[in-house]
């Protein structure tokens, strides 16, 4: 073994690879059905077969991303019993309730995803078809809701009583709508759907930036940037109140992200840097008042500083870099998708020019690291509480010895899904370009100039 | 009745249906491999296909809500359990994540692949046999609590005939069941040679299916005595499941009534594994665990109950909806839609 066999490391870091791998999938596979919906709808409403040609190849996309979700999705809920048993026999007692209810909105959308797949050509009506796609819309986003309630919860704790060690007077309810539920959901929800519209996005910018004059491909960009400029504004509003929300309820998680030691007025947010050996702040941009903002919408809001907390209970300061991370990123999708909608929107502008193009495709793969980042930062700037100030995550972790061999075979078969995943969808839509299928279904594809 | 005993029903019954499911599909698997070994896969193919494709992903959620409902409404079988089966368990994912991930690269992405078939029908075999470790450490003596440790006993498992018992009957059972829904499926689909292929696996393993049934029901009997002497009290039920069974087996035989022939076979494994399941009971992990220890408190319980209901009323209209679209439009089965 190539460090000390210690079942709590080893069982972070798995969950940490099962997490880190499933959110890419669960994150798509809650947007995706949003812009699925989105692209049929269009169809219908303008008569245009381009539209509902891109619901149906999404979907066809889609399915193969689910299977890889639902696959690692199933890991993961069994994993939460394996590698954390006493948190999870914390955890039934408390949040079962919404854990119990995302297998029931899951199962919704996997019955709905079923005859929506195999029902493209069956009904006459196309309305009926495009009805179909509602329940898996709800379903999917259903589940990121609950499972969401269960994180939220983690952070914010509450619902019940603890009495010498024993759990007694549980609310499940309040438990489920704990104070971090509202910010935390509807934040993970809308970015579900802002990584997806950009990963789609970047799809049709890269075929666009290779040369394909299919008018398919721009009419492709041109919704999910729209939809993308939406769902971006909308994050960085709630991302404000996710602010406030630490403000109020987990300081040191504020205090560690932005690196603020002394508890004072006018704090400024600091972006970067580096932290000296004697806890200076280097090499950081400094925006003033802007902490204080954040957390409460005026300058002389005093937000609390590190020094004021137990050294033991604070999360590693590099959480920082990954908050940082996550939030620029946003800000660069927000520009992008908006730069695109305004050009385009302008008469004599060209919004399909290389450089733009080449933004929003990295907008793509940039969504989905800023998607890890979040998460890593709210895993991580947790720590080192599983349930934040009631269990400690050492507490929580198996006593078995075997988890490091775990370990060693689960990233062997998340390496081999990924590559496969890949592999496939490249294979499934290169044998069936877009082209050819137009031509099939007798679909009119006119170049643009 | 208690909310202990509505809670551990509504485990069980999905469980159930997770077993008729499942079987369908782990045997669907077996037999598309090895059909396409012995080449007669044309035969088959398409009606396997049919079946699955819209329904595939279902499967799964039924032991998913399994696994997350035990958790909710015991949540100390985490602890005992989660403990101890950390391998097996992890097996058992790698298993359910290849095969799932697999069936749907092959049917949507890539072209039939030898490979996604091999990897199809060996994980249809070896899941339920790695699922099953879970019943056979319940009835006790494979578990050791020292202290805080939960320990599984591999030597013990290993070398048990009790264990490896309920392991043949769990793949000789996936292949019956399969086998019977299948040659049902293929009559409706008015498929007749695969029909008659089908039909003659539903009877090969209509033995070993129930012999194994009647063994390792007396390998228990020195197993766990206990849980035995229980199930003898309830010898009516396994009557009952005896009797499914031969009526199934005289219509495939008879080759008539398909249909009740696959709902006989149903009622044989719901006899079996509710008397089995009731016999169990209290205990959830002999001598360790029963239902009335750490059982979740009752708000909990009620809101559990709840949402149960609640969520059986959106589910079934949806699965009927999915029944009626796919396993009961004539044109649709018999592929010409």
């Amino acid at each position: 073994m190539f460090f000390e066999n210690d079942p709590v490391l080893l069982s972070r870091i798995l969950t940490y690879l099962t997490l880190g791998f499933h959110a890419i999938f669960a994150t798509i596979g809650v947007g995706i059905p949003m812009m699925i919906a989105i692209a049929e709808w269009m169809g219908i409403k303008r008569n245009d077969p381009h539209y509902t040609l891109l619901a149906r190849r999404w979907a066809r996309g889609f399915v193969i991303t689910v299977a890889v979700g639902v696959v690692t999705g199933t890991a993961m809920g069994l994993q939460l019993s394996l590698l954390w048993p006493n948190f999870m026999q914390a955890a039934g007692h408390t949040i079962g309730l919404p854990m119990f209810m995302e297998t029931f909105a899951f199962f919704f959308e996997a019955i709905f995803l079923g005859i929506y797949l195999y029902t493209f050509d069956r009904f006459k009506s196309k309305m009926k078809h495009f009805l179909l796609v509602i329940p898996i819309v709800i379903g999917a986003t259903a589940s990121a809701f609950f499972i969401t309630t269960v994180n939220a919860f983690m952070n914010a704790p509450q619902g019940f009583e603890m009495v010498n060690g024993v759990v007694t007077n549980v609310s499940p309810i309040e438990a489920m709508f704990n104070p971090a539920t509202p910010t935390k959901v509807s934040h993970v929800i809308i970015t579900c759907y802002l990584t997806a519209a950009f990963v789609l996005g970047a799809i049709a910018a890269v075929k666009i930036i290779r040369g394909n004059k299919s008018v398919y491909h721009r009419k492709a960009l041109h919704l999910t940037m729209i939809a993308g400029a939406v769902f971006a504004l909308g994050t960085a509003a709630i991302g404000d109140f996710s602010g406030k929300y630490l403000h109020e309820y987990q300081p040191e998680k504020l205090a560690a992200a932005e690196w603020h030691f002394e508890t004072e007025t006018e704090a400024p947010l600091i972006l970067g840097g580096i932290l000296t050996d004697e806890g200076e702040v280097e090499y950081a941009l400094e925006i003033p008042y802007a902490l204080s903002i954040l957390a409460g919408f005026s300058p002389d809001t005093e937000v609390t500083g590190l020094n004021d907390f137990d050294e033991d209970e604070l999360p590693p300061l590099f959480v920082h870099y990954f908050f940082d991370l996550m939030v620029g990123i946003g800000m660069y999708l927000a520009f992008v998708s908006m730069l695109f909608v305004f050009m385009n929107w302008k008469k004599g502008w060209n919004a399909f020019n290389k450089p733009l193009l080449m933004m929003i495709a990295a907008g793509g793969p940039l969504s989905i690291v800023a998607m890890e980042s979040g998460w890593i930062f709210a895993e991580v700037g947790r720590q080192p509480w599983i349930l934040n100030g009631i269990m400690r995550t050492s507490e929580g972790a198996t006593t078995s010895d075997h988890v490091g061999l775990m370990l060693i075979l689960f990233a062997l078969l998340y390496t081999v899904l990924g590559v496969t995943c890949i592999t496939v969808l490249k294979k499934m839509f290169q044998r069936n370009p877009v082209e050819k299928e137009m031509h099939k279904r007798g679909i009119d594809n006119y170049d643009i100039r | 009745m208690s909310y202990e005993i509505i809670g551990i029903t509504v485990l069980w019954l999905f469980l159930y249906g997770y077993l008729i499911v499942a079987s369908v599909d782990f045997g669907a698997g077996f037999f598309s491999y090895y059909t396409k070994r012995t080449k007669k896969d044309h035969k088959i193919h398409s009606i396997i296909q049919r079946y699955l494709s819209p329904v595939w992903e279902v499967t799964n959620v039924f032991l998913v809500f399994f696994f997350i409902g035990i958790v909710g409404f015991f949540p100390d079988t985490a602890y005992y359990y989660g403990t101890a089966l950390l391998i097996p368990g992890s097996v058992a994912i790698i298993l359910l994540a290849i095969r799932g991930s697999y069936y749907a690269f092959a049917t949507y992405g890539a072209k039939e692949s030898s490979f996604y078939n091999f990897l199809y029908g060996a994980t249809g075999l070896l899941i339920p046999a790695s699922l099953t470790t879970v019943l056979t450490v319940s009835e006790g003596g494979y578990i050791q609590v020292q202290g805080d440790n939960v320990q599984l006993l591999y030597g013990e498992l290993f070398t048990s005939l009790y264990s490896w018992g309920v392991v043949i009957l769990a793949v000789v059972s996936v292949l019956f069941i399969s086998a019977a829904f299948l040659t049902y499926y293929a009559a409706r689909a008015k498929d007749q040679t695969a029909l008659e292929l089908l039909r003659k696996y539903a009877l090969i393993w209509a033995g070993p299916a129930i012999g194994m049934g009647i063994i390792v029901f007396f390998l228990l009997g020195r197993r766990n005595p206990t849980h035995f002497e229980g199930m003898l009290d309830l010898w009516w039920m396994f009557a009952v499941s005896f009797a499914a069974f031969a009526g199934a087996l005289y219509f495939i035989w008879k080759r008539k009534k398909y249909g009740t022939a696959f709902i006989l076979v149903m009622v044989q494994y719901f006899a079996a594994f509710f008397a089995y399941g009731a016999a169990h009971l209290p205990y959830l992990l002999y001598p360790y665990l029963t239902i009335y220890d750490g059982f979740t408190n009752d708000a909990m319980a009620l809101a559990l109950v709840i949402a149960f209901i609640a969520g059986l009323l959106l589910l079934i209209p949806s699965l009927y909806l999915l029944m009626r679209l796919f396993l009961f439009d004539a044109e649709y089965v018999e592929g010409r839609r």
